[in-house]
């Protein structure tokens, strides 16, 4: 996958668990959970739907390193 | 014959719109078979029967507005005969979902336009609407919000406990834990908070029930209300029932069963009338402390705010640690301070020792 298309996987992902947000709404390098009020539950569910199509799974110890649509991206890149 | 009636789901529903049937007549029923939806202002709910027999009549036609205690169907007990005359019809008002979305969009009184046919159309709310001034109406939702709240902060002598929770361990213990899981496995925090207050209840009991005739009513099983605020307005508290009876890792998943459910509107009507306690956590949005409101008839809320790094003294050194404030609310014609003084320690000492949450 390329990076535009993980970034779309993302931002597919984050739109599916919350269905009201607007996708114009979701800025790159906004926190994601603070600038969408996303609480940890849907965090969560985003991380796993992500891990079945990217076959990644973020450990909690890298959470800091996934808290944006950019740095999600970049840490999928790295780690696939 | 019994009659299945229109249920009161919360002291601030007067009515509800019978949606779905999912039985017709002649269909064999069991005890806590869902068989119908209604829409509230809480959305949308499933409604369960709580006897065992067949439907011997349906009453009400679909997407028919029912006030509480309504008859909605005649449920025959196993052994009974059929009946054959008629059963007596229930007043009622046969209304459009375009016509009824519009009177409430325009402030109009259903009732007032359904004498002598019992019929709204769409075309009849258009040619009764007039301009309505500025004030836009509020939601159903934030009316029931309202009236429930207001009917709290005058009823309930509310008293307020805080206490500061070294949360270090608790999340060391966690991480530790989460780190040996995939990620479908994982708990969350709010999980183990919501175990951490179930399992101090049972210690202390006195704050998990209601005041009702005058007297404190303590409930057997905790059914702890989680408030779930909706992506797009409001808050619904729909209970997790039987929480006593779970371990975390079905704690977690009944959670999130209920969170998906609650946002999805599919909740069960025993799961927004049979709330013993509430617990909110604001955690998510930053703040320090949550002074809740409590929820009538309920005796108490515990309110957890965010965890976040605080100096912390330990021995006669100073460090940073994870530090959440828990607030309880209680309303002290129950119980007193001294009770939820009691419950606040319990709880903070469950979370100095997670493995017991296990």
């Amino acid at each position: 996958m390329t990076q535009e298309q993980i970034k779309s996987a993302i931002i597919e992902q984050i739109l599916e668990i919350a269905p009201d947000i607007d996708e114009a709404d979701i800025i790159p390098d906004k926190n994601i959970q603070r600038s969408l009020e996303i609480d940890s539950f849907d965090f969560l569910k985003i991380l796993m739907n992500l891990s079945e199509i990217l076959g990644v799974e973020v450990p909690e110890s890298d959470y800091a390193k996934v808290d944006t649509v950019d740095h999600m991206c970049a840490y999928f890149m790295e780690h696939r | 014959m019994s009659q299945f009636v229109m249920p009161s789901l919360g002291a601030d529903m007067e009515s509800a719109i019978l949606m779905e049937w999912h039985v017709k007549e002649g269909d064999h029923v069991t005890k806590g078979q869902v068989i119908a939806e209604v829409e509230t202002n809480k959305g949308v709910i499933e409604i369960e029967v709580f006897e065992e027999g067949f439907v011997e009549k349906i009453l009400v036609k679909e997407e028919t507005e029912c006030s509480v205690g309504t008859p909605l169907a005649i449920i025959r007990t196993e052994g009974e005969k059929p009946i054959t005359k008629e059963a007596p019809q229930s007043e009622r008002i046969k209304v459009s979902p375009a016509a009824r979305k519009k009177a409430k969009e325009m402030g109009i009184e259903l009732s007032s336009l359904a004498e002598g046919t019992g019929e709204i159309h769409l075309s009849q709310i258009e040619t009764t609407s007039k301009p309505l001034s500025n004030t836009s109406q509020p939601s159903g939702m934030r009316q029931a919000i309202a009236r429930a709240m207001s009917r709290s902060n005058a009823e309930i002598p509310h008293y307020y406990l805080t206490t500061s929770i070294n949360m270090t361990p608790a999340l060391h213990w966690l991480e530790a834990l989460n780190a040996t899981r995939g990620i479908k496995e994982r708990i969350l925090p709010a999980a183990l908070l919501i175990r951490a207050v179930v399992l101090a209840l049972k210690t202390v009991p006195e704050l998990n029930g209601f005041w009702e005739n005058d007297a404190p009513n303590i409930s057997p099983a905790i059914n702890p209300a989680i408030a779930i605020a909706l992506h797009k307005e409001g808050l619904i508290t729909p209970a997790l029932l039987n929480a006593d009876s779970m371990g975390l890792d079905e704690t977690m998943h009944q959670l999130d069963d209920l969170i998906t459910r609650t946002r999805a509107g599919k909740l069960r009507n025993t799961e927004i009338t049979q709330q013993t306690i509430t617990i909110t956590n604001l955690g998510d949005l930053g703040v320090e402390s949550v002074f809740g409101v409590i929820y009538p008839p309920q005796i108490a809320l515990v309110g957890l705010g965010r965890i976040m790094d605080a100096p912390w003294a330990e021995g006669d050194a100073l460090c940073v640690r994870k530090v959440m404030k828990a607030t309880l609310a209680g309303d002290h014609r129950a119980t007193d301070g001294r009770t939820g003084a009691k419950f606040l320690e319990k709880l903070n000492d469950l979370l100095q020792h997670p493995q017991e949450l296990l």
